[in-house]
This record gives structure tokens, sequence and C-alpha cells, in this order.
């Protein structure tokens, strides 16, 4: 008995992560939904889901009860083997991609093992199998087109977003989640300050990866009904929701981790800024504040208790964000707790730059996808890694400084972005040209 | 104790997907079976301490290539490939070639051994206990310091044969 707890012990804390990772993430999932219902209504000029607890808080909830009750349907000439357990590929691969990373200096899953990001992007790729053979087993046109379009998609912008993994990772010079997070604390800036190009790649390819507006063609609605969640309902359905969300908070983690600093506050090495340290108590203050104040709004007495209770757990969330500056017990648990505060408010930041692009963009074609991945990001990133190579080559070997051959790195990637633009805009004109012309003469021999 | 019994399940599940792969009707189940089986080798890797191999398994196998697969799959007529016979009558050919080859295999193992018993070459020895450290610059180091011509060699092979690719299959305009 006692060897069995001895055999255990390493593995306790990891199994309590996992347990955290795969109990809380549904919820998130629901709730992210919830602010991208709002945050489309408050772009709209409308309210958004106002009914379910006050101000929809309780919305995820009700959605979530009417997934689970909602009848399970299989086509009778779907593949129902593979048709049955391509959404838990997806789930799986999103939610097993999510052991490596680290929330915040204390929570991480996994052994910092030194090809954490490999990890994460692989694995995390390995999702597409079960959109392809999800669309594929449903037997139906919509569905397949739809899986179709998503593995296009997917094996397109994969390069580009690893071009800028790459971009990242040099000037980390290493693959461990950890040790990233750490140099970018040791070199006292944040790597999206010195590649912006790699970020802004890392960001499109990131949205088209996710199968995001205005990247979102395998579920494009006016085209293919839902593409390849045509023919799922109820539970299953949920679970591609769910792994779509999931990916969302991976990507928003791997850019959080390489590019945004991952759990450091902003500005970790200036000490004159300490204030700063006080930001997520007083914001969690500042929320638990407003609920207090909307208390008497509440139409219905439940509601108003119900938004006195939430106004507590803010309070409660500040108290413990603020206990490790005021109370010397604490004081150890000062980064892990702050870590994680700041490691979620970028995750969300992120998030929320994709759901600000999903209502503002119109969606894209898809040629016109294709010629951005293919034409466009693809060199960018490339000609972006070598004169990243290049520059720490200088810095390096001759003792340039870090910022001027940086800068001289972005410009130059700028300088070919913008003629791969130019000559993307002459090539267009030119087939216009050429198209306007067959046609004239086409209308003449009608004509004759 | 656990390293062995990790072992014979990614083995056992590797071998298991791989013979599934050949005896399935359907083409896209053969291929998740492929995914399955390159998933159990990658697994072997990282029991090996061999952590970028089992990334690099990963991402360009199961995560690259494996979707190209899937991908073309779904494109073609699988209607008529269902229809299609799979094995051809050359059985007894087949099982000769590989009963012949199975042999030299388990003969030149038994060689190297050095007179050693071919129970004891069987009997696996135990992963490495420690780990390969550092992993991913020793790769780095192998393939662009020690056999930096053998590999850029390979990625010319590699390109003109994706060139010729390209060229082949484009359309005459």
């Amino acid at each position: 008995m006692h060897g069995f707890i001895e055999f255990f012990r390493p593995h306790v804390l990891p199994l309590i992560y996992a347990l955290v990772i795969v109990a809380v993430l549904p919820l998130l999932a629901g709730y992210i939904v919830l602010v991208e219902r709002k945050v489309m209504a408050d772009m709209q000029a409308r309210l958004g889901p106002m009914r379910v607890g006050p101000h929809g808080l309780l919305q995820p909830i009700a959605d979530a009860l009417k997934l689970l009750i909602k009848e399970d349907i299989i086509p009778e000439m779907a593949d129902q083997w593979i048709f049955w357990i391509a959404p838990l590929i997806s789930v799986t691969a999103a939610m097993l991609s999510m052991a490596a990373l680290a929330f915040g200096p204390a929570f991480q899953v996994a052994r910092d093992i030194n090809v954490g990001i490999l990890f994460v992007v692989g694995v995390s790729a390995l999702g597409i199998f079960g959109i392809v053979l999800g669309g594929w087993a449903s037997n139906s046109h919509y569905s397949l087109l739809g899986a179709l379009r998503s593995a296009a998609q997917l094996v397109s912008y994969e390069t580009a977003a690893g071009m800028a993994l790459v971009s990242g990772l040099l000037l980390a010079r290493t693959l461990s989640i950890r040790g990233i997070v750490e140099m970018q604390h040791a070199q006292g800036v944040w790597f999206v300050f010195l590649t912006p190009i790699a970020f802004f790649i890392y960001l499109v390819a990131s949205i088209a990866e996710t199968n995001r507006a205005p990247f979102d063609l395998p579920e494009a609605e006016s085209e293919l009904v839902a593409g390849y969640m045509t023919e799922f309902s109820g539970f299953r359905w949920s679970l591609y929701f769910l792994a779509e969300y999931a990916n969302m908070v991976v990507v928003a983690s791997v850019a959080t981790t390489l590019f945004l600093g991952g759990w450091l506050r902003p500005f970790p090495n200036v000490a004159w800024l300490w204030p700063l340290d006080h930001v997520p108590a007083l914001l969690m203050l500042l929320i638990a504040g407003y609920c207090f104040i909307r208390i008497p709004k509440q139409p219905v007495r439940i509601q108003q208790q119900f938004i006195a209770v939430v106004g507590l757990l803010c309070l409660l969330v500040a108290a413990v964000l603020a206990a490790p500056l005021f109370v010397g017990p604490a004081r150890p648990f000062m980064a892990a707790i702050h870590g994680g505060f700041w490691f979620m408010a970028k995750v969300f930041f992120y998030i929320y730059i994709f759901m600000w692009l999903r209502f503002t963009l119109p969606r894209y074609r898809f040629d016109q996808l294709m010629k951005l991945g293919w034409h466009f990001l693809i060199p960018v990133s490339v000609v972006n890694v070598m004169g990243l190579g290049l520059a720490l080559a200088l810095h390096w070997e001759k003792q340039w400084g870090l910022a001027p051959a940086l800068s001289l790195t972005t410009a130059a990637t700028l300088a070919v972005a913008l003629w791969l633009l130019w000559a993307q805009r002459e090539r267009d004109r030119s087939d216009m040209e050429a198209q306007e012309e067959r046609r004239s003469q086409g209308s003449t021999v009608h004509a004759r | 104790m656990l390293d062995k019994a990790l072992f014979y399940f990614f083995g056992s599940l590797a071998i298991v997907s791989a013979i599934l792969v050949v005896t399935r009707r359907s083409a896209v189940h053969s291929a998740i079976f492929l995914i399955t089986a390159l998933l159990a080798t990658a697994g072997i890797f990282l029991q090996l301490h061999a952590e970028f191999l089992f990334i690099v398994q990963i991402i360009l196998y199961a995560g690259g290539i494996m979707v190209l697969f899937v991908f073309v799959i779904m494109l073609v007529n699988l209607d008529v490939m269902l229809h299609q016979v799979r094995f051809t009558r050359q059985k007894w050919v087949a099982l000769v070639l590989a009963v012949s080859l199975g042999s030299f295999a388990a003969f030149w193992i038994y060689r190297s051994g050095h007179g050693v018993a071919l129970k004891s070459v069987l009997n696996i020895p135990a992963a490495p206990t420690t780990r390969l450290e550092p992993n991913t610059e020793m790769i780095s180091q192998g393939l662009f310091h020690d056999y930096i011509l053998p590999f850029e060699l390979a990625s010319i092979l590699l390109l003109v044969a994706m060139i010729g690719a390209v060229v082949m299959a484009k359309k005459k305009v």
C-alpha cells in the first residue's frame, strides 16, 4: 500500500490540474459564447441575451442543458463508427494539447519538456481529423464540402503559422514553454515588439485554423448549411462546438506564451511600476461594485439575489488576488496567483480580437482565402524568418544592437509585403482587362 | 515495470493497427488505423526519450501527411473501390517472400548478438533512464553540422521531386 502511494505521489498534482482543465473548460467555452453574443450585440447596437439570469448570465447553462437533452440523431446511411468517434477526436486533441501549456508559473500538467510548444501545436492540429472524418462519415454533400474546405484551409495556413512560430522561437532560443516566458522576462520585452510581423501572421493564420470568421468557410451558413456539422445534433454537435472554442483558447495561449509574455505582468522588470500589481484586485473590485449597483435595477427578486451572489464571488476573487500583496503568509503564492490572472487576461484579450474581427469583416471567398495564404502570408513569413536569422547573426557575431537589427528586418519585410500586394493588384487588373477583352470580342461575334 | 507495460502497449497497438490497415475494406478506415499506427510509433519514440522525434512524428506524419491522404481518399470515388478485388491471387508468393524476409531478419538479429542466444536478444533492453539532453540541440548538431552534406543533398532531391510533381500536375495553359 505504501509503495502504491509513493508510486502515485508525483502524479497527484498533474492529475488535479488535468481534472481542473477538463471540468472548467466546458464552462469557460459556454461563457466565451455568451461574451461573444454580448460583444456582437454591442457592436450591432442591441442588448443580446437578457432573459436567463441577470443580463443573460445563466444563458450558457440553459444552452448546455438544452443540448444535452436534445435527440441524438445518426443518419441511416452514415458510417456509424466514424460518425460516433469523430467529435471525440476533435475534443480529445484540443484538451490533450492543453496538457503542455503553462497557464501561469505553477499551473502546468505535463513536465516542462523541451518540445512543449511543438507539442501544443502538433497535437491541436490533430483535431482536424475529427472535422474531416465527421464530414465524410455524414454521407452528405454539404458535410463533405465543409470537411474538404477545412482540410485545405488548415494545410495552407499551418505553414504560415509555423513560420511565424519559428520567428518567435529564434528569439526565444528554446522550445520549452517555461523557457520562452523566462527569456522574455530576461530580455525585459515581449516578443510582439521585437517581431510584430510574425505576431500579425500568427494572428491571421490562427483565425483561419480555428475556422473563425472571416475565414469560416467550412461552416459558411449561406453556402453549406453548417458545413461539416450539418448532420450532427445534440451532444455530438456540442462536442464539436466545445472543440472549436477549446482550440481558440489553445491558439490564444500559444500566442500569449510566445508573443505576449505569458504570465508576466506588463513591464515585469520596471520596479517603479509596482502599482500594476494592484490592478488585478482593483479590476475585480470594480466589477463587484458594478454588480452591487445593478441590484435595484433587476426586475425579479431571484435575479436581484443572483447578481448579488455574482458580486460576492467577484469580491472573493479580488480578495484572493490582493492577499499576496498584504498578507505575509500568502506572499509566496504571489507569482502563481497573479501569473494566472495575467495569462488569462491576455488570452481573453486575444479572443476578443477574434470576436472583433468576426463582427467587422465580411467572409472571404475560397479563392481569396487560398490566395491570401499562399501568395501573401507564406512568402512574407519566410522572408521574415530569413531576415530575423540575419539580424540575430549580426547581433551575436558582429555585436550589432538588437533593436536596430530587428527594426531593419521588420522594415525590409514590410517592404516585401507591400511589393507583394502591389504585384497582386497589377495581376488582378491585367486579369480583369483580359476578361473584359474576351467578353467584348465574344459579343461582337454574337452580333455578327 | 511500467516502462515494459507501456512498450508492449504501444508496440501491440502499432502492430494490430498496421494489420488492420491492410485488411479493412473501406479506405477511410484504413487511413484511421494508419494514423493510430503512426501515433503508437510516436509513443515508442517518447518512451526512448527522443522527444523531438516524437513530436516530429506527430506533426509531420499524423498531422501533415495523413491529412493529405484522407483529403485525397475523400476525393476519389470510393464506391468503385469497394467492388474491386483487393487481394490478387499471389497469396503464396507473398507468403514465401514474407517468411523468407522474416527469417532473414531474425537470422541477422541472432548473428548481431555475437553468439548470444536469440532469447536474450528478444529480451528487450530497458529504455534509457536518463534523458538524452539536450535532445533537440543534439539533432540539429547532427543534421546541420556533422551530416550537413547528406542533409543538403536530400533536401535538393526532395525539392527536385516537388518541382517535378508540380510541373507534371500543372494544367496545360
